[in-house]
C-alpha cells in the first residue's frame, strides 16, 4: 500500500448546482510525474484546492501515504507533506528570497538569517536551481519567483508537489529549466502532480497523465503509450481537427502605421519605447511577448486609451480617404473610424463586458450612443444583434436576457469577439481571444479572425500560446521590455526563435 | 507525518444552494422575522419587565394608531424614500456618497433663506423657486466631491462625510441671523401667520404635495436608471471604469454629472422637510436621516419598490419607539434595539437563502 503518496476515491465537491468534480477516483504513486490534464472548467484546480485545504470535498476520501486523512485547512495539508505552488504567486516583494520562504513559520528564539540563508541555498544546490536566497522578490523574474515558490514548500519539508499550471507565464528555455528541475526532484524520491493544458508539455514532463473532462476523470494513461491525439480526444471528449485555415495575404494595404511610440508610466519608466511597425489589411500580424512586455499599453496606445509620450500613429482608411493621425483622437473619434478593440483581461470581465448586465445591455457598450432618442437608449437594435451573435457563434445561452456572469468562458468570449466583428471594423485588435477556453471554442476564435482576415480586416492579436500564433499569423513582432525586438514571417519561424526574441535575443540573465 | 489522527469530528460546511423557491425563501425570512420577535420580546421583559405583547400593541398603536399618526408615518416615510432614490445613483455608481445630511442642510437652507426672505413673491412662483433653489443648494453639495473625485481621485466617502460637518457649521451660523425669538438660538417656526413658503394642503391634508413630489421623482428617477442613456452609463461605470473606458465613456463626466443628479434629488429632499413638514431648520433638520436612507437603499438593493418597504418599516418602529416611550416609561431607544433585533433577523437569514449548512461526519472514514 506504500507506494500511492497520494489517493482519492470518489471525490466530489458542488458549487450550487455545478458539480466542480465528479466523484474522481486518483492515485499519484510515490516518485512520479503526474499530469493532470484538462480543459479549463474541467475541475483540475478544484480538485487539487481539495488536497492543499483550501475546499472540502462533499464526498469521497482522500488518502495519503495509505493513510484517510481528513484536510480541513491549509496547515493540514502542510503536516502532511503536501505543498502547492499556485498559478499567481504569494510572495512579498520587498522581502527576499529566503526570508520569503521562511514567512509564516514557526522558528524558535531568534531568527538566524544566516542559518536560513544557508539552507536554502543547500535546496537550491541540490536540486539545481539557479537564485540567490538574500535576492529581493521585487528584483526577480517571473521564473525566479516561481523558483522561490517552490523551493518555499521543498523548506517546509513537502514530499508532494503540486503545480498548477507552472508553464503559463514561463519563456521556452525558462520551461526546459523548470522541466529538469523537476526530473531532478523526481529523482530525489518527490512525487510531482503537475496541473496543465499544453499537451506537449504533458508528454514531455510527465510519467503518468490524467485527465479530466467536465468533472471526472476519464482515465490514467501511461505517458509512453499515448500521443497528442488520444489526449486530445479524451480531453475534449470527440475527435478534433486542430488546424487553422490560413490564406495567404491578399491585397495587402497600409492601414495602421506605428512610429516611434513611447509610453511612460507614472513614475516615468519606459512601458513602450520607440516602437514602430506597420499593420496591413488582410493580414494578421501577431504579437508575441513575456506577459507585462508594453502589449496592453501599445493596443491601447492605438485605441486612444493611453496617452503616448512620443512618437506618432497614423490610419490609413481603406479608399482615397486622407490619413488620419490616431494620436491626436478620441477614443470614441477611433471607434468611429472602426478601429477595433478587444481585450480579454486575466478576469475576462471587465474590459469590454460587463459581468451582471444581459446580453443585450453588453451590445449596448458599443452602441448605445445610436438610436433615434439623444436621451432615451434603444435595446431594440442591440438585442437582434445578441440574438445574431448567439444564433451565429453558437453561443450556449438560455436568452439574451441572461446576465454575461452566468455563462461559461468560452459563450462571453464569442459574444465580446462576435460584438468588435459585427462593428465591421478596418482593423480588429484583440488581446488574449481565447484566454482560458477549450479547444473547439479556441478554433471557433481563430477562424473568425482568419475569416475578418480574408475580408481584408487588419488583424493584431496578442496571444501567448507560441504554438497557435506561429499558426494563426502572417507576421509576428516580438516585443520585449517595451521595445520590439523583431518582426518575424510566421511561416518560416519557430518557438526557439520567437523565445529568444522574448527575451531580448539574449540569454536570459540571472543572478547566482 | 505527526498527527494524523484527526477522524471522529464532525465538520460544518456552508454548501451554496443551487436554487431555491420563492416561497421557501419568503418561508425563511417570514420564520426569521418571528424569531427576531421573540427574542427582542425576551430582550424586554429581561431589561424592563414590561409585557412584550403591550409593547408591541404600543409600537402599532403608535405608528398607525390614529389618522394623524398614519399621516406623520407616511410623511417620514415619503422623506426617507425620497433620500434613498436620491441615493440610488451615486451607489449604482460605486460612488459612496454618505454626503446625504450635508446635501439636505443645504438644500434647507435655500428653503429657508427663501422662505425668509421672499415673503413678497407671490405664493406658485415661491413653491417654484424653493424647489428649484434647494435642489441647486444640494448639487453645490453634491458637485464638489463629483470634481475631486473625477480629477483628482479623491475618497468620495471621507469628502462626502466631512461637507455634512461644513453643513451643519453653516445652519449654525445663519440661525444667528434668522434667530426668532431672539435671543433663543433657533430660528422658530418660519412665517406661522401667512405661511408663505410652506407647502399648501393638497387632497385634503397637509402632507398631499410632500407625497406627490416624492411619487413624482421616484418614478422620474427609475426611468432615468431603467431606459436612459445616463442610466446606462452609470451602470457600465459602476460595474467597471475600465470597461467604461473601452466604451469610450468619459468617467470623470459622468461621476460628475450623476453626482449632480444625486445632490439635487437630496437637496430637494431637505425643501419637503423643511416647507413640507417642521417649517424650521436647526442642526438637527437631516436628523440621521441621510444615513439611515443609506441603508434604506442597500437593504432593498436599490431598487426603489423595495426602498418604499424598508423605508416604511424603519419609520413604522420609530414612530413606535415614540409611543412606548412614554406609554411605558421606556427609552426611545428600546425601540431602536428592536428595530436592531429585527434587522439583524432579518439580513442573517439571505445567508440561509443563499447557503444551506451541512454537517459532515468524518467517523465514515475509517483509518
Amino acid at each position: 500500500m506504500d507506494t500511492n503518496a497520494i489517493e482519492l476515491k470518489g471525490v466530489t465537491k458542488r458549487f450550487g448546482n455545478v458539480i466542480a468534480n465528479d466523484h474522481v477516483d486518483l492515485t499519484l504513486k510515490k516518485g512520479e510525474i503526474l499530469s493532470i490534464l484538462g480543459e479549463n472548467g474541467s475541475g483540475k484546480t478544484t480538485l487539487m484546492n481539495m488536497l492543499s485545504g483550501i475546499y472540502f470535498p462533499d464526498e469521497g476520501q482522500i488518502m495519503v501515504n495509505g493513510e484517510s486523512v481528513t484536510i480541513r485547512n491549509p496547515m493540514d495539508s502542510f503536516e502532511l507533506g503536501i505543498g502547492m505552488i499556485h498559478q499567481h504567486f504569494k510572495l512579498i516583494n520587498i522581502l527576499t528570497a529566503a526570508e520569503n520562504i521562511i514567512l509564516g513559520q514557526i522558528g524558535q528564539g531568534r531568527r538566524d538569517m544566516k542559518k536560513v540563508n544557508k539552507e536554502v541555498k543547500d535546496l537550491i544546490d541540490r536540486y539545481g536551481f539557479e537564485l540567490s536566497p538574500t535576492e529581493k522578490i521585487y528584483n526577480m523574474s517571473v521564473s525566479q519567483k516561481q523558483t522561490v515558490e517552490i523551493i518555499k514548500v521543498l523548506y517546509r519539508g513537502a514530499d508532494i508537489l503540486i503545480l498548477d499550471e507552472p508553464t503559463a507565464v514561463l519563456t521556452p528555455q525558462e520551461i526546459e529549466k523548470l522541466f529538469d528541475v523537476l526530473r531532478r526532484m523526481k529523482k530525489a524520491g518527490k512525487s510531482i502532480i503537475i496541473i496543465t493544458h499544453k499537451l506537449n508539455e504533458v508528454l514531455e514532463i510527465s510519467d503518468r497523465v490524467a485527465v479530466l473532462r467536465k468533472g471526472s476523470c476519464i482515465g490514467t494513461v501511461e505517458t509512453s503509450q499515448t500521443n497528442a491525439q488520444q489526449l486530445t480526444e479524451m480531453m475534449v471528449g470527440e475527435k478534433v481537427h486542430l488546424d487553422i485555415k490560413r490564406t495567404d495575404p491578399v491585397g495587402c494595404e497600409k492601414r495602421i502605421d506605428v512610429r516611434g511610440v513611447s509610453v511612460r508610466d507614472s513614475e516615468g519608466l519606459f512601458i513602450l519605447k520607440d516602437v514602430s511597425f506597420e499593420a496591413n489589411s488582410g493580414e494578421i500580424l501577431g504579437i508575441a511577448g513575456i506577459s507585462g512586455s508594453g502589449q496592453k499599453e501599445l493596443l491601447e496606445s492605438i485605441a486612444g486609451l493611453q496617452n503616448i509620450d512620443s512618437g506618432e500613429i497614423l490610419y490609413y482608411p481603406p479608399g482615397d480617404a486622407p490619413v488620419e493621425k490616431l494620436s491626436e483622437k478620441s477614443v470614441q473619434e477611433i471607434q468611429n473610424l472602426k478601429i477595433s478593440l478587444s481585450f480579454v483581461p486575466e478576469d475576462r470581465l471587465g474590459m469590454g463586458l460587463v459581468a451582471s448586465m444581459d446580453l443585450t445591455d453588453n451590445m449596448m457598450i458599443r452602441s448605445y450612443r445610436s438610436g433615434k432618442s439623444k436621451f432615451f437608449t434603444d435595446r431594440k437594435s442591440p438585442k437582434k444583434l445578441a440574438e445574431k451573435i448567439v444564433d451565429k457563434l453558437e453561443v450556449k445561452t438560455p436568452g439574451v436576457e441572461t446576465p454575461v456572469s452566468k455563462l461559461s468562458g468560452g459563450n462571453v468570449q464569442k459574444i465580446l469577439v462576435g460584438r468588435e466583428i459585427a462593428t465591421n471594423p478596418n482593423v480588429l485588435m484583440v488581446a488574449y481571444p481565447v484566454r482560458g477556453l477549450d479547444i473547439n471554442s479556441s478554433y471557433t476564435i481563430y477562424n473568425l479572425l482568419a475569416d475578418q482576415k480574408s475580408k481584408g480586416v487588419a488583424v493584431m492579436c496578442v496571444g501567448e500560446d507560441l504554438d497557435v500564433l506561429l499558426q494563426l499569423c502572417d507576421r509576428i513582432m516580438v516585443l520585449c521590455e517595451g521595445s520590439v525586438t523583431g518582426i518575424v514571417n510566421a511561416k518560416e519561424s519557430s518557438k526557439e526563435e520567437l523565445g529568444m526574441l522574448m527575451t531580448g535575443g539574449r540569454k536570459v540573465e540571472r543572478s547566482v | 507525518m505527526s498527527k494524523i489522527a484527526r477522524s471522529n469530528k464532525k465538520v460544518i460546511h456552508m454548501v451554496k444552494r443551487s436554487g431555491i423557491s420563492p416561497l421557501k425563501a419568503w418561508g425563511i425570512r417570514l420564520i426569521a422575522a418571528v424569531l427576531g420577535l421573540i427574542v427582542a420580546a425576551f430582550v424586554i421583559v429581561g431589561i424592563t419587565g414590561v409585557n412584550p405583547l403591550k409593547v408591541y400593541e404600543g409600537i402599532i398603536g403608535g405608528a398607525v394608531g390614529s389618522p394623524r399618526r398614519i399621516w406623520v408615518t407616511v410623511r417620514e416615510t415619503v422623506v426617507l424614500l425620497l433620500i434613498a432614490v436620491g441615493l440610488m445613483p451615486a451607489f449604482k455608481m460605486r460612488f459612496w456618497n454618505l454626503g446625504a445630511e450635508g446635501q439636505i442642510l443645504a438644500g434647507g437652507i435655500a428653503c429657508s433663506a427663501l422662505m425668509i426672505y421672499g415673503k413678497s413673491i407671490p405664493a406658485p412662483l415661491l413653491l417654484f423657486l424653493i424647489i428649484v433653489c434647494s435642489a441647486l443648494g444640494g448639487m453645490i453639495w453634491g458637485f464638489l466631491p463629483g470634481l475631486f473625485k473625477a480629477i483628482f481621485n479623491t475618497n468620495e466617502s471621507l469628502f462626502t462625510l466631512m461637507l455634512n460637518y461644513v453643513a451643519m457649521q453653516l445652519v449654525t451660523f445663519f440661525i444667528v441671523f434668522w434667530e426668532n425669538p431672539s435671543g433663543s438660538n433657533s430660528v422658530g417656526i418660519i412665517n406661522p401667520s401667512g405661511k408663505e413658503g410652506w407647502f399648501p394642503a393638497l387632497f385634503g391634508s397637509d402632507y398631499g404635495l410632500n407625497i406627490l413630489i416624492v411619487l413624482i421623482v421616484t418614478v422620474v428617477m427609475t426611468l432615468y436608471m431603467k431606459i436612459t442613456k445616463h442610466g446606462y452609463e452609470i451602470a457600465v461605470v459602476g460595474e467597471s471604469q475600465n470597461t467604461a473606458r473601452y466604451a469610450g465613456i468619459n468617467v470623470g463626466k459622468v461621476i460628475i454629472r450623476t453626482m449632480l443628479v444625486s445632490s439635487a434629488v437630496c437637496g430637494l429632499a431637505g425643501a419637503v422637510i423643511v416647507s413640507g413638514a417642521s417649517h424650521t431648520i436647526s442642526t438637527s433638520t437631516a436628523g440621521g436621516r441621510g444615513f439611515t436612507a443609506i441603508v434604506v437603499a442597500w437593504m432593498a438593493n436599490l431598487n426603489p419598490a423595495g426602498m418604499l418597504l424598508v423605508a416604511a418599516f424603519l419609520v413604522f418602529m420609530q414612530q413606535g419607539s415614540i409611543q412606548i416611550a412614554s406609554q411605558y416609561g421606556l427609552n426611545e431607544n428600546a425601540s431602536d434595539i428592536i428595530t436592531g433585533i429585527l434587522i439583524f433577523f432579518l439580513i442573517g437569514c439571505e445567508f440561509f437563502i443563499r447557503y444551506h449548512l451541512k454537517v459532515v461526519n468524518t467517523e465514515d472514514d475509517k483509518s
